[in-house]
This record gives structure tokens, C-alpha cells and sequence, in this order.
């Protein structure tokens, strides 16, 4: 019987912000829930990110930004998958980000957003919904 | 001691058979409701207390009179019978153009001194055009590079009338030296400038994050500036030991208040490991808690914290001025604590948050504005906030008489209590070698991790209740209009500091980042490098890069 590969998410921290308190709560929900979490650490690049989602081979990225600089960094890890032939992985993000930029987001391919308040167990389920392991 | 032997005996009788008498029949009949009754931190709440749990209670040792030791009623004499606490908004956004006029509608609006929020790059040591800048540019603070942007940030501010307090950590000593010039060229001298840097980097490992160097040569930095300070800016508060920051990452409130004085703890070491006086730096350094919601837990946090500080400084370090053993505080209410779901509830929450720091005597306060939790406060928003203190401070009579909590059994036994769980985490610090070998191996990290995750089981358990979000939600839009920062502010900036590169005289920048370089490898004093380079306008993140090529980075090692 072969099992089931489980989903693997990468939880990356762009940007210079340091307020790792909610991506450290969804890293270790995820993994309590039944995934694979590897979690970047703060401070890293867009390219950093897309190199640790491609090197890590999971299926999909949470991006959490406190910090403003959603509209600019999000889309660039996007972006950048697309260049590498990665645009399989989804890409998701969460943090202080006003209702007014989420349509923009989900246009530039960020396939859901999680602002603040939103219990864990619905992005668990959104996850298990929409991404499927490799 | 409050009652001798036989009051206390028959205080205990009557209470036993009250406790038969009335309760348990009562309870008989109607049991009390059915959740955990404790605060937020899950501290077990009793359900009365009387003298029974206070038996060996002393007045002269546990509380004393305001202004004397151990201040646990407070640390000055007259409290807010004299002067009213500092009414002290963070803010920052955008341009300093843009938060310039900010501090000025602030002050107009009858705050009583300023605090700058830097943005990302500048909390981090990048300029503005720097690569790792991309988005960040005036998004949560305002942007500075080189003292052109201080300049520009305190125009028309006199800087001997206002005190100003600066949130940086690792770049601090260089924000410092663009303040000192900033109020020399408006003929302020550095001896009659006052306010505050928070500089302090054991917190950002914990809690904060927004670290540069690695933690032993941010220490030697640190004692840098604390020596500069004491001779040349000697009102200046050098650190602003912060349990804000760990608080918000997710703690206790013992885990706040234990990890904030291990931190100082290890700030007073340091101090006299490098050859300082204790009494000549200790009266500098000053202290910020977080405001949480649960309201006695907050009061007796910060009267617990003035008791240990005390006894810490004169037990532990042999301080003899009354003004080291003083555990002096600014506060700010919990951003964490505020919701995205009905927004105008955060007005509530942030009044009764300020009210704890009132009546736990705080020196300065920043209340949040209810549209935080979305984006960096609008001018309306910023108002209210500082109304609610205004309205705390004026119409509420709480004011009038020191420490009004003090004598309260339950009071007193919850700050009796809070002091005993934090004593011992700072023994398990101190067992580990002090705060940074502790910092190094995590525990202060994983502790707060663990606090945070526990909350968040509770509140999605609904053990934990937060109005809005898990009980009396309902759907609404944000019944008010967002700050935005577009991208424009980042043009301007990149423009503005070329400008500053093409009209300094390079010669002189060259130098003065060389002599940073040789001072770094060897055993001056870099906080009066900082002041020279400035004033050749060197922005910060040429000094920070040429600090990295000495000290090195820290790295988040990501640990969940």
C-alpha cells in the first residue's frame, strides 16, 4: 500500500518586517493538521522565497506581511516562479492588508488572502480544498 | 503587617463560615457560571480574596509611600497630583515632509511630547534606494536616510520644548547623532536636548526582530552610547527596556514582565562589565510595557515591575542613587488586542487598556487608533486616541489620588503574585548563564511561541473570548476611510537622498566611514564617530554597511 504524500507548504516571511507571531501560528497549525511546514525564517528576498519553493518541492506557498509592502513583493514571488517554471506551487498570503488591495492580489495570481482574525482551521480547510499534493 | 494574630484569626473564622454559611448554599442552588475564571495570560483567578491571603503582608516592605523605595505606589512623591503622564503618540509614515506636519497637527491637538516611527529600511540599516528596500519605502514609519530627512522632520519643532522619543534599535546610536546635530543647528545644545532611543537589542532577538548585528557587538554599541550619553547628553533615557514588543509577539503578562527585567538585568551588566558606574547610567535607562485588556492582571504587572526593579538594583547591583533603583515607564496599549471585525470597538478596548496604565503610574503613554489592525492610523483616527487620554486624564477623576488600587487585596496579592512567577523565570535565566546565553539557545523565543499558540487554540476553542471574532460577529464594512502610502512616497525619497550624495563634499564622507571602520575593529568610542559622519551627512545605511563588514548579521534561525 503506498501512503499518500502529504501537502508541503513553505511559510516564508518577505520583506524586512519581523512580526513572525501569526506565521509562526499558521506554520505549526498546518503541521498539527496533518502537513509538511518548512518555515523560511524573516527577512528574505522574493528570490529567496521562490528558490527555497522549488528546492523544498512543495505545493504551495503562505506569504505573510504586516509590513505594507504586500502589493509589491507579493506578486514578485509570482512572478518569479512563472520564470522558473514553478507556477504549479499556489501562492497564498495573510497579514494587515486592506480589503481594497485583495482583488488586485487575486488578479496578479495570489490565490487566496487571510487577514486578521481569521481562524486558523479555515485557511487548513482552504488548503485542503484547493491544493493537492504532487 | 495589616491585622495582628488574633484580628486575622477571627477575619479566618468568619470566613470559614461565611464560606459555609452563605456560599456553598448559595452555590448549592445556583453554581457560579460555567468557564475558567482566570486573566488572559490563563493565570488562575481566586474567587475572593481577603486578609486570610495576605497574613504576612508589610506595608513598608512590599509598598512603601509613592517615591520611595520600593516605589511600588509609584515613583514620584506627588504622581499626577504634580504633573499629568507624557501624552505621547507613535507616529510616522511616508515622507518626513509628511510627518513633519503629522507632529505638528499632533502637538496642536495638545499632545505633550513626540515619537517617531521609523520605516522598515531604517529600522534595518538600507537606505531608501537599497534592493532590500523594494516596498517598504514610508509603508510603516517614516523614511530617513541622512540628516536631511531629521531636518526636515523637525522643522519648526524646538527641540529644548519637546521631548522626543526614537523606536531604533540597531542603527540607534546613529538616529541619535542626526537628533544631536538636528538641535545643535537649531542652537540647541546636546546637554538641554531630552528623550528617548529604545535601543534595545536584546528585545528584537526575543520579540521584535528587527535586528542587524549579531547580539555581543550590539551589546559593545550599546555601552558605547551609554558612555557618550552620561557625559555629553546627559537627559537622554539610553535604553528603553521593552516588554511591549514581547508581549505583542504573544507572551504572558509574567513572561512580558520577566523577560523586560532580565533584559535590563543584562543591560546593567553589561554597563559594569565595560567599566561604568552603576549609579552614573542606571537613572538613563527607562522602561515601555504593553497596556493588555485584562485589566488588574496590567496594574499589578506594573507595580510588581517597580518592586523587582528596585529590589534588583539595590539587592543585585549595589545602586545607591534613589533615581537608579526607579523603575520609570512609558506604555502603549495592545496593538494585538484589536480587531479587524467592527472596528470602533478597538475605541473600547484601547480606553480601558489606558485606564491600567493610568492607575499602574505610568510616566508616558500612546493609546492605538481604532483603524490600526487595517493600515497606519488617519489623522481622525489619531485623534480620537488621544482624546481617550485627554478624557482619562480630565473627566474621570482617576488622577487625584495616588495609586488608588494600592491596599486591595486582590491587588495586592495578584502583584504579589506576578512578582514570584517572574522571579522565577529570571532565576532559569540566570541559571542559563543570563539573557544571552539564554537568547542564544531560544528559551525566551520558545516560551513566547508557546504562550502564543495556546491563545490562539483558546480563542478558536472559544475559551478565550474576543468580541466580534468568535462571539456577537457580525458582517459590516469598515465604516471608515484608510491611510495609503502609494509608491510616489518612494520616488520622492530615492530622489531626495541622490540629491544629499550629490551635494555633499565625498572626501570628508570617505573619512569619516573609514574611522567608523577602525573604531569598530578596535576600542573607541563609536557614538562620537556617529555624530561626525552625520553631520557630513553619511546616511545611515553607508555606516550600518560598514558596521556588517566588521560585526557581521544575525540570522533568524527560524525556529517554530
Amino acid at each position: 500500500m503506498t501512503e499518500q504524500r502529504k501537502i508541503r507548504v513553505l511559510i516564508a516571511k518577505p520583506g524586512l518586517d519581523g512580526h513572525d507571531r501569526g506565521a509562526k501560528i499558521v506554520a505549526r497549525s498546518l503541521r498539527d493538521a496533518g502537513m509538511e511546514v518548512i518555515y523560511t525564517g524573516l527577512h528574505q528576498t522574493p528570490e529567496m522565497i521562490v528558490s527555497a519553493a522549488i528546492q523544498e518541492d512543495v505545493d504551495a506557498i503562505g506569504m505573510s506581511i504586516m509590513s505594507g509592502a504586500h502589493n509589491v513583493l507579493m506578486p514578485v514571488v509570482v512572478e518569479g516562479l512563472a520564470e522558473k517554471n514553478a507556477q504549479d506551487i499556489a501562492v497564498f498570503g495573510g497579514g494587515i492588508i486592506p480589503e481594497d488591495d485583495i482583488p488586485d492580489l487575486k488578479e496578479k495570481g495570489i490565490k487566496a488572502v487571510f487577514t486578521p482574525g481569521t481562524p486558523t482551521a479555515d485557511i487548513i480547510t482552504w488548503i485542503k480544498e484547493n491544493i493537492s499534493p504532487k | 503587617m495589616l491585622y495582628d494574630r488574633k484580628s486575622l484569626e477571627e477575619i479566618i473564622q468568619s470566613q470559614e463560615s461565611w464560606t459555609k454559611e452563605e456560599l456553598n448554599k448559595l452555590l448549592a442552588r445556583f453554581p457560579e457560571r460555567d468557564v475558567r475564571f482566570t486573566t488572559i495570560s490563563d493565570l488562575e483567578i481566586p474567587r475572593l480574596v481577603s486578609p486570610e491571603a495576605l497574613p504576612e503582608f508589610d506595608y513598608d516592605q512590599e509598598l512603601g509611600f509613592p517615591g520611595s523605595y520600593p516605589y511600588t505606589r509609584g515613583v514620584q512623591p506627588s504622581m499626577y497630583r504634580g504633573r499629568l503622564w507624557t501624552m505621547r503618540q507613535f507616529a510616522g509614515f511616508g515622507t518626513p515632509e509628511d510627518t513633519n506636519q503629522r507632529f505638528r497637527f499632533l502637538l496642536n491637538q495638545g499632545q505633550t511630547g513626540l515619537s517617531v516611527a521609523f520605516h522598515y529600511p531604517t529600522l534595518m540599516g538600507y537606505d531608501s534606494d537599497h534592493p532590500r528596500s523594494l516596498g517598504e519605502v514610508g509603508k510603516c514609519g517614516v523614511a530617513v536616510d541622512s540628516l536631511r530627512d531629521m531636518e526636515v522632520m523637525f522643522e519648526g519643532i524646538p527641540l529644548d520644548k519637546v521631548t522626543t522619543s526614537m523606536t531604533i534599535n540597531g542603527p540607534a546610536g546613529i538616529l541619535l547623532a542626526m537628533y544631536i546635530v538636528v538641535a545643535e543647528k537649531q542652537g540647541v545644545p546636546a546637554d538641554k536636548i531630552g528623550g528617548t532611543i529604545q535601543n534595545d537589542i536584546l528585545k528584537e532577538y526575543i520579540a521584535q526582530k528587527s535586528w542587524i548585528f549579531p547580539p555581543r557587538p550590539s551589546m559593545r554599541i550599546i555601552t558605547d552610547i551609554l558612555s557618550y550619553c552620561t557625559h555629553n547628553v546627559p537627559r537622554w533615557n539610553t535604553i528603553s527596556i521593552s516588554g511591549y514588543h514581547i508581549r505583542e509577539a504573544g507572551s504572558t503578562a509574567v513572561q512580558e514582565l520577566a523577560f523586560t527585567l532580565a533584559d535590563g538585568i543584562g543591560y546593567v551588566q553589561a554597563g559594569i562589565d565595560a567599566g561604568l558606574d552603576v549609579d552614573d547610567f542606571a537613572p538613563r535607562l527607562s522602561f515601555f510595557f504593553n497596556a493588555h485588556s485584562d485589566f488588574f492582571e496590567e496594574i499589578a504587572k506594573y507595580r510588581a515591575a517597580r518592586r523587582i526593579w528596585a529590589r534588583v538594583m539595590k539587592e543585585r547591583f549595589g545602586a545607591k542613587k534613589a533615581a537608579s533603583l526607579k523603575l520609570r515607564f512609558h506604555s502603549q496599549t495592545a496593538g494585538c488586542s484589536l480587531t479587524a471585525q467592527q472596528p470602533i470597538n478597538n475605541v473600547v478596548r484601547t480606553t480601558t487598556q489606558a485606564l491600567s496604565a493610568v492607575l499602574g503610574g505610568t510616566q508616558s503613554l500612546h493609546t492605538n487608533s481604532m483603524d490600526e489592525t487595517l493600515a497606519l492610523p488617519t489623522e481622525g483616527a489619531v485623534t480620537v486616541a488621544l482624546r481617550t487620554q485627554q478624557i482619562i486624564a480630565e473627566e474621570t477623576g482617576v488622577v487625584h489620588t495616588i495609586d488608588p488600587l494600592g491596599g486591595s487585596y486582590f491587588v495586592e496579592w495578584l502583584t504579589n503574585k506576578m512578582e514570584a512567577d517572574a522571579m522565577k523565570y529570571i532565576e532559569k535565566i540566570d541559571d542559563l548563564g543570563g539573557i544571552i546565553p539564554a537568547i542564544e539557545v531560544g528559551y525566551p523565543q520558545k516560551e513566547i511561541g508557546d504562550a502564543a499558540y495556546h491563545y490562539q487554540g483558546q480563542v478558536e476553542k472559544n475559551e478565550k473570548i474576543v468580541v466580534g471574532v468568535n462571539k456577537y460577529c457580525k458582517e459590516e464594512e469598515i465604516p471608515f476611510s484608510l491611510l495609503k502610502i502609494d509608491e510616489e512616497v518612494a520616488h520622492t525619497q530615492v530622489a531626495n537622498l541622490q540629491e544629499v550624495k550629490r551635494k555633499r563634499d565625498e572626501q570628508k564622507v570617505q573619512a569619516q566611514l573609514k574611522r567608523i571602520a577602525e573604531v569598530a575593529r578596535s576600542e573607541g568610542n563609536l557614538m562620537e564617530c556617529f555624530v561626525d559622519a552625520v553631520r557630513e551627512y553619511c546616511t545611515q545605511g553607508e555606516i550600518i554597511e560598514v558596521l556588517r563588514g566588521v560585526f557581521g548579521e544575525h540570522r533568524d534561525p527560524g525556529m517554530l
